[in-house]
Protein backbone atom coordinates (compact mmCIF):
# COMPACT_ATOMS: atom_id res chain seq x y z
CA UNK A 1 0.00 0.00 0.00
CA UNK A 2 2.64 2.49 1.13
CA UNK A 3 4.86 1.43 -1.72
CA UNK A 4 1.99 2.07 -4.13
CA UNK A 5 1.43 5.54 -2.70
CA UNK A 6 5.11 6.32 -3.14
CA UNK A 7 5.07 4.94 -6.65
CA UNK A 8 2.09 7.16 -7.50
CA UNK A 9 3.92 10.18 -6.10
CA UNK A 10 6.95 9.49 -8.27
CA UNK A 11 4.79 8.85 -11.33
CA UNK A 12 2.99 12.14 -10.66
CA UNK A 13 6.35 13.93 -10.59
CA UNK A 14 7.32 12.34 -13.90
CA UNK A 15 4.01 13.40 -15.47
CA UNK A 16 4.43 16.95 -14.17
CA UNK A 17 7.94 17.06 -15.63
CA UNK A 18 6.75 15.72 -18.99
CA UNK A 19 3.97 18.27 -19.18
CA UNK A 20 6.13 21.19 -18.10
CA UNK A 21 8.89 20.16 -20.55
CA UNK A 22 6.55 20.60 -23.54
CA UNK A 23 4.58 23.73 -22.60
CA UNK A 24 6.17 26.99 -23.79
CA UNK A 25 8.57 28.40 -21.21
CA UNK A 26 8.53 25.11 -19.32
CA UNK A 27 12.06 24.21 -20.37
CA UNK A 28 13.29 27.57 -19.13
CA UNK A 29 11.57 26.89 -15.81
CA UNK A 30 13.10 23.43 -15.36
CA UNK A 31 16.43 24.27 -16.98
CA UNK A 32 17.18 27.71 -15.59
CA UNK A 33 15.10 28.43 -12.49
CA UNK A 34 14.33 25.17 -10.74
CA UNK A 35 17.94 23.98 -10.32
CA UNK A 36 18.89 27.17 -8.46
CA UNK A 37 15.82 26.96 -6.23
CA UNK A 38 16.37 23.28 -5.51
CA UNK A 39 20.06 23.80 -4.80
CA UNK A 40 19.32 26.69 -2.44
CA UNK A 41 16.77 24.59 -0.57
CA UNK A 42 19.27 21.73 -0.43
CA UNK A 43 22.13 23.79 1.00
CA UNK A 44 19.97 25.99 3.22
CA UNK A 45 17.89 23.10 4.51
CA UNK A 46 20.96 20.97 5.13
CA UNK A 47 22.65 23.69 7.18
CA UNK A 48 19.44 24.48 9.08
CA UNK A 49 19.00 20.80 9.94
CA UNK A 50 22.56 20.37 11.19
CA UNK A 51 22.46 23.61 13.18
CA UNK A 52 19.15 22.48 14.67
CA UNK A 53 20.70 19.20 15.76
CA UNK A 54 23.71 20.97 17.20
CA UNK A 55 21.41 22.82 19.56
CA UNK A 56 20.55 19.62 21.42
CA UNK A 57 22.97 18.97 24.24
CA UNK A 58 24.42 15.50 24.48
CA UNK A 59 24.71 14.86 28.18
CA UNK A 60 26.82 11.78 28.49
CA UNK A 61 29.43 9.88 26.61
CA UNK A 62 27.58 6.91 25.22
CA UNK A 63 29.76 3.84 25.50
CA UNK A 64 28.92 1.17 22.95
CA UNK A 65 29.45 -2.36 24.02
CA UNK A 66 30.94 -3.38 20.70
CA UNK A 67 34.44 -3.39 22.13
CA UNK A 68 36.32 -3.51 25.43
CA UNK A 69 36.59 -0.02 26.83
CA UNK A 70 39.86 1.27 28.16
CA UNK A 71 40.27 0.37 31.82
CA UNK A 72 43.10 -1.37 33.65
CA UNK A 73 46.46 -1.49 31.91
CA UNK A 74 46.47 -5.27 31.58
CA UNK A 75 43.06 -5.43 29.90
CA UNK A 76 43.42 -4.91 26.18
CA UNK A 77 41.09 -2.14 25.04
CA UNK A 78 39.50 -2.11 21.60
CA UNK A 79 40.87 1.20 20.39
CA UNK A 80 38.56 1.69 17.41
CA UNK A 81 35.32 0.01 18.43
CA UNK A 82 35.32 1.65 21.84
CA UNK A 83 37.80 4.50 21.46
CA UNK A 84 38.98 6.64 24.33
CA UNK A 85 40.95 9.09 22.19
CA UNK A 86 40.03 11.55 19.45
CA UNK A 87 42.18 9.62 16.99
CA UNK A 88 40.25 6.46 17.76
CA UNK A 89 36.98 8.33 17.21
CA UNK A 90 38.16 9.60 13.85
CA UNK A 91 39.08 6.07 12.76
CA UNK A 92 35.74 4.72 13.99
CA UNK A 93 33.89 7.48 12.14
CA UNK A 94 35.87 6.88 8.94
CA UNK A 95 35.15 3.16 9.11
CA UNK A 96 31.50 3.92 9.73
CA UNK A 97 31.22 6.34 6.83
CA UNK A 98 33.22 4.32 4.33
CA UNK A 99 32.44 0.73 5.40
CA UNK A 100 29.08 0.99 7.22
CA UNK A 101 30.29 -1.05 10.18
CA UNK A 102 27.09 -0.56 12.14
CA UNK A 103 25.18 -2.28 9.37
CA UNK A 104 27.74 -5.06 9.38
CA UNK A 105 26.67 -5.84 12.94
CA UNK A 106 23.05 -6.17 11.93
CA UNK A 107 21.42 -9.23 13.50
CA UNK A 108 18.23 -11.09 12.90
CA UNK A 109 16.04 -12.75 15.52
CA UNK A 110 14.11 -15.88 14.73
CA UNK A 111 11.87 -18.16 16.77
CA UNK A 112 12.53 -21.85 16.22
CA UNK A 113 10.63 -24.88 17.52
CA UNK A 114 10.87 -25.22 21.21
CA UNK A 115 10.06 -22.28 21.27
CA UNK A 116 13.64 -21.10 21.08
CA UNK A 117 14.78 -17.56 20.21
CA UNK A 118 17.81 -17.54 17.95
CA UNK A 119 19.92 -14.56 16.93
CA UNK A 120 22.04 -14.70 13.81
CA UNK A 121 24.10 -12.36 11.73
CA UNK A 122 22.38 -10.66 8.82
CA UNK A 123 24.66 -9.02 6.32
CA UNK A 124 22.19 -8.31 3.52
CA UNK A 125 21.50 -4.73 4.49
CA UNK A 126 25.23 -4.03 4.77
CA UNK A 127 25.95 -5.56 1.38
CA UNK A 128 23.04 -3.82 -0.38
CA UNK A 129 23.93 -0.50 1.22
CA UNK A 130 27.55 -0.80 0.10
CA UNK A 131 26.52 -1.60 -3.49
CA UNK A 132 24.05 1.25 -3.53
CA UNK A 133 26.14 3.99 -1.95
CA UNK A 134 29.34 3.34 -3.85
CA UNK A 135 27.47 3.14 -7.16
CA UNK A 136 25.73 6.38 -6.34
CA UNK A 137 29.04 8.05 -5.49
CA UNK A 138 30.60 6.86 -8.74
CA UNK A 139 27.63 8.07 -10.74
CA UNK A 140 27.79 11.50 -9.08
CA UNK A 141 31.52 11.82 -9.75
CA UNK A 142 31.05 10.76 -13.37
CA UNK A 143 28.40 13.46 -13.80
CA UNK A 144 31.03 16.07 -12.98
CA UNK A 145 32.15 15.78 -16.60
CA UNK A 146 29.00 17.75 -17.44
CA UNK A 147 29.68 20.39 -14.77
CA UNK A 148 33.38 21.09 -15.17
CA UNK A 149 35.13 22.49 -18.21
CA UNK A 150 37.89 21.39 -18.78
CA UNK A 151 37.19 17.99 -17.24
CA UNK A 152 39.78 17.15 -14.56
CA UNK A 153 41.77 13.93 -14.68
CA UNK A 154 40.14 12.14 -11.76
CA UNK A 155 36.71 12.35 -13.41
CA UNK A 156 38.13 10.93 -16.64
CA UNK A 157 39.92 8.19 -14.73
CA UNK A 158 36.74 7.15 -12.94
CA UNK A 159 34.71 7.24 -16.16
CA UNK A 160 37.34 5.12 -17.85
CA UNK A 161 37.36 2.55 -15.05
CA UNK A 162 33.57 2.54 -14.96
CA UNK A 163 33.32 1.89 -18.69
CA UNK A 164 36.15 -0.58 -18.94
CA UNK A 165 33.90 -3.43 -20.02
CA UNK A 166 33.79 -1.59 -23.39
CA UNK A 167 30.41 -3.05 -24.15
CA UNK A 168 28.37 -1.19 -26.73
CA UNK A 169 28.52 2.39 -27.76
CA UNK A 170 28.03 4.58 -25.78
CA UNK A 171 29.93 2.28 -23.43
CA UNK A 172 27.95 0.63 -20.68
CA UNK A 173 28.84 2.14 -17.31
CA UNK A 174 29.01 -0.47 -14.57
CA UNK A 175 27.94 1.92 -11.81
CA UNK A 176 24.68 2.71 -13.61
CA UNK A 177 23.68 -0.94 -13.53
CA UNK A 178 24.83 -1.55 -9.97
CA UNK A 179 23.00 1.58 -8.81
CA UNK A 180 19.71 0.22 -10.12
CA UNK A 181 20.58 -3.18 -8.66
CA UNK A 182 21.32 -1.62 -5.26
CA UNK A 183 18.09 0.38 -5.16
CA UNK A 184 16.07 -2.66 -6.21
CA UNK A 185 17.70 -4.83 -3.55
CA UNK A 186 17.01 -2.25 -0.85
CA UNK A 187 13.45 -1.88 -2.09
CA UNK A 188 12.82 -5.62 -2.25
CA UNK A 189 14.26 -6.06 1.22
CA UNK A 190 11.68 -3.59 2.51
CA UNK A 191 8.87 -5.22 0.60
CA UNK A 192 9.69 -8.87 1.25
CA UNK A 193 10.88 -9.12 4.87
CA UNK A 194 7.69 -8.86 6.95
CA UNK A 195 9.36 -7.18 9.93
CA UNK A 196 10.85 -4.46 7.76
CA UNK A 197 7.71 -4.04 5.69
CA UNK A 198 5.70 -3.56 8.88
CA UNK A 199 7.77 -0.53 9.90
CA UNK A 200 8.20 0.96 6.41
CA UNK A 201 6.47 4.24 5.65
CA UNK A 202 5.95 6.34 2.55
CA UNK A 203 9.04 8.33 3.47
CA UNK A 204 11.06 5.10 3.35
CA UNK A 205 9.82 4.02 -0.06
CA UNK A 206 9.59 7.42 -1.69
CA UNK A 207 13.33 8.28 -1.66
CA UNK A 208 14.19 4.83 -3.01
CA UNK A 209 11.64 5.10 -5.80
CA UNK A 210 12.69 8.66 -6.57
CA UNK A 211 16.31 7.59 -6.88
CA UNK A 212 15.24 4.61 -8.97
CA UNK A 213 13.31 6.91 -11.30
CA UNK A 214 16.33 9.19 -11.63
CA UNK A 215 18.58 6.26 -12.45
CA UNK A 216 16.13 4.79 -14.95
CA UNK A 217 15.58 8.14 -16.69
CA UNK A 218 19.35 8.56 -16.90
CA UNK A 219 19.83 5.10 -18.36
CA UNK A 220 17.03 5.69 -20.85
CA UNK A 221 18.67 8.94 -21.85
CA UNK A 222 22.13 7.47 -22.24
CA UNK A 223 21.34 4.26 -24.08
CA UNK A 224 17.91 4.63 -25.67
CA UNK A 225 16.39 8.09 -26.11
CA UNK A 226 19.68 9.85 -26.82
CA UNK A 227 20.04 13.57 -26.26
CA UNK A 228 22.69 15.92 -27.55
CA UNK A 229 25.28 15.76 -24.79
CA UNK A 230 27.18 18.82 -26.04
CA UNK A 231 24.06 20.99 -25.60
CA UNK A 232 23.31 19.36 -22.24
CA UNK A 233 26.78 20.22 -21.01
CA UNK A 234 26.39 23.80 -22.24
CA UNK A 235 23.18 24.04 -20.23
CA UNK A 236 24.73 22.64 -17.06
CA UNK A 237 27.99 24.58 -17.29
CA UNK A 238 25.77 27.63 -17.90
CA UNK A 239 24.08 26.96 -14.57
CA UNK A 240 27.40 26.51 -12.80
CA UNK A 241 28.74 29.78 -14.21
CA UNK A 242 25.52 31.75 -13.53
CA UNK A 243 24.85 32.32 -17.23
CA UNK A 244 22.06 29.80 -17.74
CA UNK A 245 21.22 29.00 -21.34
CA UNK A 246 18.90 26.54 -23.12
CA UNK A 247 21.02 25.69 -26.15
CA UNK A 248 20.01 23.75 -29.24
CA UNK A 249 17.46 20.98 -29.07
CA UNK A 250 17.51 18.93 -25.92
CA UNK A 251 15.04 16.06 -25.63
CA UNK A 252 12.23 16.07 -23.06
CA UNK A 253 13.79 13.08 -21.27
CA UNK A 254 16.60 15.34 -20.11
CA UNK A 255 14.15 17.74 -18.50
CA UNK A 256 12.39 14.86 -16.77
CA UNK A 257 15.75 13.68 -15.42
CA UNK A 258 16.70 17.19 -14.29
CA UNK A 259 13.29 17.78 -12.71
CA UNK A 260 13.53 14.56 -10.69
CA UNK A 261 17.04 15.47 -9.54
CA UNK A 262 15.77 18.90 -8.43
CA UNK A 263 12.98 17.18 -6.50
CA UNK A 264 15.54 14.95 -4.81
CA UNK A 265 17.72 17.93 -3.86
CA UNK A 266 14.81 19.93 -2.49
CA UNK A 267 13.42 16.93 -0.62
CA UNK A 268 16.77 15.89 0.79
CA UNK A 269 16.98 18.06 3.94
CA UNK A 270 13.49 17.09 5.04
CA UNK A 271 13.91 13.38 4.59
CA UNK A 272 15.72 10.41 6.05
CA UNK A 273 18.38 11.07 3.42
CA UNK A 274 19.77 13.61 5.89
CA UNK A 275 21.64 10.68 7.43
CA UNK A 276 24.36 11.92 5.07
CA UNK A 277 24.99 14.75 7.53
CA UNK A 278 23.50 12.98 10.51
CA UNK A 279 25.98 10.12 10.56
CA UNK A 280 28.66 12.58 11.66
CA UNK A 281 26.49 13.69 14.55
CA UNK A 282 25.54 10.26 15.89
CA UNK A 283 26.43 10.31 19.57
CA UNK A 284 27.29 6.63 19.63
CA UNK A 285 29.86 7.16 16.87
CA UNK A 286 31.38 10.58 17.48
CA UNK A 287 32.27 10.58 21.17
CA UNK A 288 35.31 9.13 22.84
CA UNK A 289 34.39 6.83 25.68
CA UNK A 290 36.61 8.44 28.30
CA UNK A 291 34.13 8.84 31.12
CA UNK A 292 36.56 7.12 33.48
CA UNK A 293 39.31 9.63 32.79
CA UNK A 294 37.52 12.94 32.23
CA UNK A 295 34.65 14.50 34.12
CA UNK A 296 31.85 15.49 31.75
CA UNK A 297 29.42 18.06 33.04
CA UNK A 298 25.88 17.67 31.84
CA UNK A 299 25.40 20.75 29.65
CA UNK A 300 21.81 21.33 30.65
CA UNK A 301 22.56 21.47 34.36
CA UNK A 302 21.27 24.69 35.91
CA UNK A 303 24.36 26.52 37.21
CA UNK A 304 22.25 28.03 39.98
CA UNK A 305 21.77 24.58 41.50
CA UNK A 306 24.93 23.89 43.46
CA UNK A 307 26.12 20.37 44.26
CA UNK A 308 24.57 19.09 47.44
CA UNK A 309 26.61 16.45 49.22
CA UNK A 310 25.25 13.99 51.75
CA UNK A 311 27.09 15.78 54.55
CA UNK A 312 25.34 19.03 53.65
CA UNK A 313 22.05 17.23 53.42
CA UNK A 314 22.49 15.80 56.89
CA UNK A 315 23.41 19.22 58.27
CA UNK A 316 20.24 20.61 56.81
CA UNK A 317 17.87 17.92 58.00
CA UNK A 318 19.64 16.53 61.10
CA UNK A 319 16.91 17.50 63.54
CA UNK A 320 14.11 16.07 61.41
CA UNK A 321 16.04 12.91 60.86
CA UNK A 322 16.68 12.38 64.53
CA UNK A 323 13.02 13.01 65.22
CA UNK A 324 12.08 10.32 62.73
CA UNK A 325 14.77 8.05 64.23
CA UNK A 326 16.73 7.89 61.03
CA UNK A 327 20.37 7.11 61.84
CA UNK A 328 22.72 10.05 61.24
CA UNK A 329 26.48 9.94 60.79
CA UNK A 330 27.32 12.98 62.90
CA UNK A 331 25.54 13.55 66.16
CA UNK B 1 24.99 25.59 19.59
CA UNK B 2 27.22 22.89 21.00
CA UNK B 3 30.51 21.71 19.47
CA UNK B 4 30.71 24.81 17.26
CA UNK B 5 34.39 24.28 16.63
CA UNK B 6 33.65 20.97 14.90
CA UNK B 7 30.25 21.54 13.33
CA UNK B 8 31.01 24.84 11.61
CA UNK B 9 34.15 23.57 9.81
CA UNK B 10 32.19 20.44 8.88
CA UNK B 11 29.43 22.54 7.33
CA UNK B 12 32.00 24.67 5.51
CA UNK B 13 33.55 21.56 4.00
CA UNK B 14 30.10 20.36 2.97
CA UNK B 15 29.25 23.64 1.25
CA UNK B 16 32.65 23.76 -0.48
CA UNK B 17 32.14 20.28 -1.89
CA UNK B 18 28.59 21.13 -2.97
CA UNK B 19 29.61 24.28 -4.84
CA UNK B 20 32.83 22.76 -6.19
CA UNK B 21 31.71 23.10 -9.87
CA UNK B 22 30.98 26.81 -9.35
CA UNK B 23 34.39 27.42 -7.79
CA UNK B 24 36.15 25.29 -10.40
CA UNK B 25 34.65 27.03 -13.45
CA UNK B 26 35.07 30.50 -11.92
CA UNK B 27 32.28 31.91 -14.06
CA UNK B 28 34.00 30.88 -17.28
CA UNK B 29 32.12 28.41 -19.47
CA UNK B 30 35.38 27.61 -21.27
CA UNK B 31 35.91 26.41 -24.81
CA UNK B 32 32.67 25.43 -26.58
CA UNK B 33 33.29 22.76 -29.21
CA UNK B 34 33.20 23.92 -32.78
CA UNK B 35 33.66 20.82 -34.96
CA UNK B 36 34.97 21.69 -38.40
CA UNK B 37 32.34 21.20 -41.15
CA UNK B 38 33.53 19.07 -44.09
CA UNK B 39 34.33 21.22 -47.11
CA UNK B 40 33.73 18.63 -49.82
CA UNK B 41 30.38 17.24 -48.68
CA UNK B 42 27.04 18.96 -48.12
CA UNK B 43 25.08 16.47 -46.04
CA UNK B 44 25.81 13.96 -43.34
CA UNK B 45 24.60 10.38 -43.46
CA UNK B 46 21.65 11.31 -41.23
CA UNK B 47 20.03 14.63 -40.23
CA UNK B 48 22.51 16.70 -38.23
CA UNK B 49 20.49 16.66 -34.99
CA UNK B 50 20.29 12.84 -35.12
CA UNK B 51 24.03 12.70 -35.69
CA UNK B 52 24.76 14.93 -32.73
CA UNK B 53 22.57 12.79 -30.51
CA UNK B 54 23.31 9.25 -31.57
CA UNK B 55 26.23 8.92 -33.99
CA UNK B 56 27.86 6.42 -31.61
CA UNK B 57 24.85 4.13 -31.86
CA UNK B 58 24.78 4.46 -35.63
CA UNK B 59 28.44 3.48 -35.77
CA UNK B 60 28.01 0.40 -33.61
CA UNK B 61 24.91 -0.61 -35.59
CA UNK B 62 26.94 -0.38 -38.80
CA UNK B 63 29.69 -2.41 -37.18
CA UNK B 64 27.27 -5.16 -36.15
CA UNK B 65 25.39 -5.13 -39.40
CA UNK B 66 28.40 -5.07 -41.71
CA UNK B 67 30.75 -7.39 -39.84
CA UNK B 68 28.43 -9.82 -38.05
CA UNK B 69 25.28 -9.87 -40.18
CA UNK B 70 26.94 -9.43 -43.54
CA UNK B 71 25.00 -6.20 -44.19
CA UNK B 72 25.53 -3.79 -47.07
CA UNK B 73 28.85 -1.93 -47.03
CA UNK B 74 27.45 1.09 -48.89
CA UNK B 75 24.30 3.15 -48.53
CA UNK B 76 22.79 6.39 -49.77
CA UNK B 77 21.90 9.42 -47.64
CA UNK B 78 18.55 11.24 -47.90
CA UNK B 79 20.05 13.82 -50.27
CA UNK B 80 21.52 11.17 -52.59
CA UNK B 81 25.12 11.12 -51.32
CA UNK B 82 26.61 7.63 -51.50
CA UNK B 83 28.76 6.66 -48.52
CA UNK B 84 30.52 3.66 -47.06
CA UNK B 85 29.03 2.30 -43.81
CA UNK B 86 32.40 2.33 -42.18
CA UNK B 87 34.30 4.29 -39.58
CA UNK B 88 37.54 4.78 -41.50
CA UNK B 89 36.17 4.72 -45.04
CA UNK B 90 32.85 6.43 -44.19
CA UNK B 91 32.85 9.08 -41.49
CA UNK B 92 36.51 9.85 -41.86
CA UNK B 93 36.30 10.27 -45.65
CA UNK B 94 34.18 13.40 -45.18
CA UNK B 95 35.28 14.36 -41.65
CA UNK B 96 38.92 14.05 -42.58
CA UNK B 97 40.43 15.36 -39.34
CA UNK B 98 39.78 13.46 -36.16
CA UNK B 99 41.46 16.19 -34.16
CA UNK B 100 39.42 19.09 -35.55
CA UNK B 101 36.13 17.20 -35.67
CA UNK B 102 35.55 14.23 -33.38
CA UNK B 103 38.00 15.33 -30.67
CA UNK B 104 36.46 18.82 -30.46
CA UNK B 105 33.30 17.41 -28.90
CA UNK B 106 34.85 14.40 -27.24
CA UNK B 107 37.32 16.44 -25.23
CA UNK B 108 34.46 18.69 -24.15
CA UNK B 109 32.32 15.75 -23.05
CA UNK B 110 35.33 13.78 -21.77
CA UNK B 111 34.76 10.68 -23.86
CA UNK B 112 37.61 8.71 -25.38
CA UNK B 113 36.17 6.21 -27.86
CA UNK B 114 38.39 3.15 -27.83
CA UNK B 115 37.71 2.57 -31.54
CA UNK B 116 41.07 4.13 -32.33
CA UNK B 117 42.88 1.33 -30.50
CA UNK B 118 42.43 -0.60 -33.75
CA UNK B 119 41.00 1.70 -36.39
CA UNK B 120 43.49 4.07 -37.97
CA UNK B 121 42.73 7.74 -37.80
CA UNK B 122 43.28 9.85 -40.93
CA UNK B 123 46.69 11.52 -41.23
CA UNK B 124 46.38 15.09 -40.07
CA UNK B 125 47.54 17.50 -42.79
CA UNK B 126 48.73 20.38 -40.72
C1 LIG C 1 28.84 17.37 -31.99
C2 LIG C 1 29.89 16.84 -31.19
C3 LIG C 1 30.49 15.49 -31.61
C4 LIG C 1 31.17 15.19 -32.75
C5 LIG C 1 31.50 16.13 -33.89
C6 LIG C 1 31.54 13.82 -32.64
N1 LIG C 1 31.10 13.28 -31.47
FE1 LIG C 1 31.26 11.34 -30.90
N2 LIG C 1 30.40 11.80 -29.13
C7 LIG C 1 29.94 13.04 -28.77
C8 LIG C 1 29.48 13.00 -27.41
C9 LIG C 1 28.92 14.16 -26.63
C10 LIG C 1 29.66 11.67 -26.97
C11 LIG C 1 29.35 11.12 -25.58
C12 LIG C 1 27.96 10.66 -25.50
C13 LIG C 1 27.62 10.17 -24.13
O1 LIG C 1 28.49 10.12 -23.26
O2 LIG C 1 26.48 9.82 -23.93
C14 LIG C 1 30.23 10.95 -28.08
C15 LIG C 1 30.53 9.61 -28.05
C16 LIG C 1 31.07 8.91 -29.09
C17 LIG C 1 31.33 7.50 -29.08
C18 LIG C 1 31.03 6.55 -27.92
C19 LIG C 1 32.11 6.68 -26.88
C20 LIG C 1 31.89 5.88 -25.64
O3 LIG C 1 32.78 5.12 -25.30
O4 LIG C 1 30.84 6.02 -25.02
C21 LIG C 1 31.88 7.17 -30.28
C22 LIG C 1 32.32 5.81 -30.73
C23 LIG C 1 31.96 8.39 -31.04
N3 LIG C 1 31.46 9.42 -30.29
C24 LIG C 1 32.49 8.48 -32.31
C25 LIG C 1 32.66 9.66 -32.99
C26 LIG C 1 33.41 9.80 -34.21
C27 LIG C 1 34.12 8.68 -34.91
C28 LIG C 1 33.38 11.12 -34.55
C29 LIG C 1 34.07 11.81 -35.71
C30 LIG C 1 33.68 11.34 -37.00
C31 LIG C 1 32.57 11.80 -33.58
N4 LIG C 1 32.16 10.89 -32.63
C32 LIG C 1 32.27 13.13 -33.61
C33 LIG C 1 29.93 14.18 -29.53
C34 LIG C 1 30.48 14.29 -30.79
C1 LIG D 1 29.14 12.17 -47.05
C2 LIG D 1 30.01 12.84 -46.17
C3 LIG D 1 29.77 12.55 -44.68
C4 LIG D 1 29.88 11.34 -44.09
C5 LIG D 1 30.15 9.97 -44.70
C6 LIG D 1 29.65 11.57 -42.69
N1 LIG D 1 29.40 12.89 -42.46
FE1 LIG D 1 28.98 13.75 -40.69
N2 LIG D 1 28.61 15.50 -41.58
C7 LIG D 1 28.81 15.76 -42.91
C8 LIG D 1 28.45 17.13 -43.17
C9 LIG D 1 28.51 17.83 -44.53
C10 LIG D 1 28.04 17.67 -41.94
C11 LIG D 1 27.54 19.08 -41.69
C12 LIG D 1 26.08 19.12 -41.95
C13 LIG D 1 25.45 20.44 -41.66
O1 LIG D 1 25.98 21.18 -40.83
O2 LIG D 1 24.39 20.66 -42.22
C14 LIG D 1 28.15 16.63 -40.97
C15 LIG D 1 27.82 16.78 -39.64
C16 LIG D 1 28.10 15.83 -38.65
C17 LIG D 1 27.89 16.00 -37.26
C18 LIG D 1 27.32 17.22 -36.57
C19 LIG D 1 28.42 18.23 -36.36
C20 LIG D 1 27.95 19.51 -35.75
O3 LIG D 1 28.61 20.50 -36.00
O4 LIG D 1 26.97 19.51 -35.07
C21 LIG D 1 28.33 14.87 -36.63
C22 LIG D 1 28.34 14.58 -35.14
C23 LIG D 1 28.78 13.98 -37.66
N3 LIG D 1 28.62 14.59 -38.88
C24 LIG D 1 29.30 12.73 -37.42
C25 LIG D 1 29.52 11.81 -38.42
C26 LIG D 1 29.84 10.43 -38.16
C27 LIG D 1 30.06 9.82 -36.77
C28 LIG D 1 29.92 9.82 -39.35
C29 LIG D 1 30.16 8.34 -39.60
C30 LIG D 1 29.14 7.50 -39.02
C31 LIG D 1 29.68 10.81 -40.37
N4 LIG D 1 29.43 12.01 -39.75
C32 LIG D 1 29.71 10.57 -41.72
C33 LIG D 1 29.27 14.87 -43.88
C34 LIG D 1 29.46 13.52 -43.67
C1 LIG E 1 39.80 -4.75 -31.39
C2 LIG E 1 40.02 -3.85 -32.47
C3 LIG E 1 38.80 -2.96 -32.84
C4 LIG E 1 38.20 -2.03 -32.05
C5 LIG E 1 38.55 -1.63 -30.61
C6 LIG E 1 37.15 -1.45 -32.83
N1 LIG E 1 37.11 -2.03 -34.06
FE1 LIG E 1 35.79 -1.63 -35.55
N2 LIG E 1 36.60 -3.06 -36.68
C7 LIG E 1 37.69 -3.83 -36.34
C8 LIG E 1 37.94 -4.77 -37.44
C9 LIG E 1 39.07 -5.77 -37.44
C10 LIG E 1 36.96 -4.54 -38.42
C11 LIG E 1 36.77 -5.32 -39.70
C12 LIG E 1 37.10 -4.51 -40.90
C13 LIG E 1 36.52 -5.18 -42.12
O1 LIG E 1 36.39 -6.40 -42.16
O2 LIG E 1 36.16 -4.42 -43.00
C14 LIG E 1 36.13 -3.48 -37.91
C15 LIG E 1 35.05 -2.94 -38.61
C16 LIG E 1 34.27 -1.90 -38.17
C17 LIG E 1 33.17 -1.33 -38.91
C18 LIG E 1 32.59 -1.81 -40.21
C19 LIG E 1 33.20 -1.59 -41.51
C20 LIG E 1 34.54 -0.95 -41.67
O3 LIG E 1 35.30 -1.40 -42.50
O4 LIG E 1 34.82 0.04 -41.00
C21 LIG E 1 32.69 -0.30 -38.18
C22 LIG E 1 31.54 0.64 -38.52
C23 LIG E 1 33.48 -0.24 -36.96
N3 LIG E 1 34.43 -1.23 -36.99
C24 LIG E 1 33.26 0.67 -35.95
C25 LIG E 1 33.95 0.64 -34.76
C26 LIG E 1 33.64 1.53 -33.67
C27 LIG E 1 32.56 2.59 -33.67
C28 LIG E 1 34.49 1.22 -32.67
C29 LIG E 1 34.57 1.89 -31.29
C30 LIG E 1 33.37 1.92 -30.53
C31 LIG E 1 35.33 0.12 -33.13
N4 LIG E 1 34.96 -0.20 -34.40
C32 LIG E 1 36.31 -0.44 -32.38
C33 LIG E 1 38.43 -3.73 -35.19
C34 LIG E 1 38.12 -2.96 -34.11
Amino acid sequence: MKVLQSLLLVLALIVIALVVAVIPGGQTLIGKVLPYLAFAVFIGGFIAKVVGWSRSPVPFRIPTTAGQEESLPWIKPNRFDNPSTTFGVIVRMLLEVTMFRSLFRNTKAEIHDGPKLVYGSSKYLWLFALIFHYSFLTVVIRHLRLFLNPVPGFVQAISFADGFLQVGSPSVMISGLTLVLGVLLLLLRRMIRPQVRYISLVNDYFPLLLILSIAVSGILMRYFLRVDIVSVKQLIVGLATFHPVIPGQVGAIFFVHLFLVCCLMAYFPFSKLMHMGGVFLSPTRNMANNSRKVRHINPWNDPAIKPHSYADYEDEFREFMKEAEIPVEKE
Amino acid sequence: MYDKEKIIPGLIVFVLIAVFPILYNRGNAGHIPNPEKPKAARECVRPVQDMRESHMQLLIDWRTDVIRDNGARYATAAGGTRYARSLQLGCMKCHDSKRKFCDECHNYAAVKPYCWDCHIEPKENM
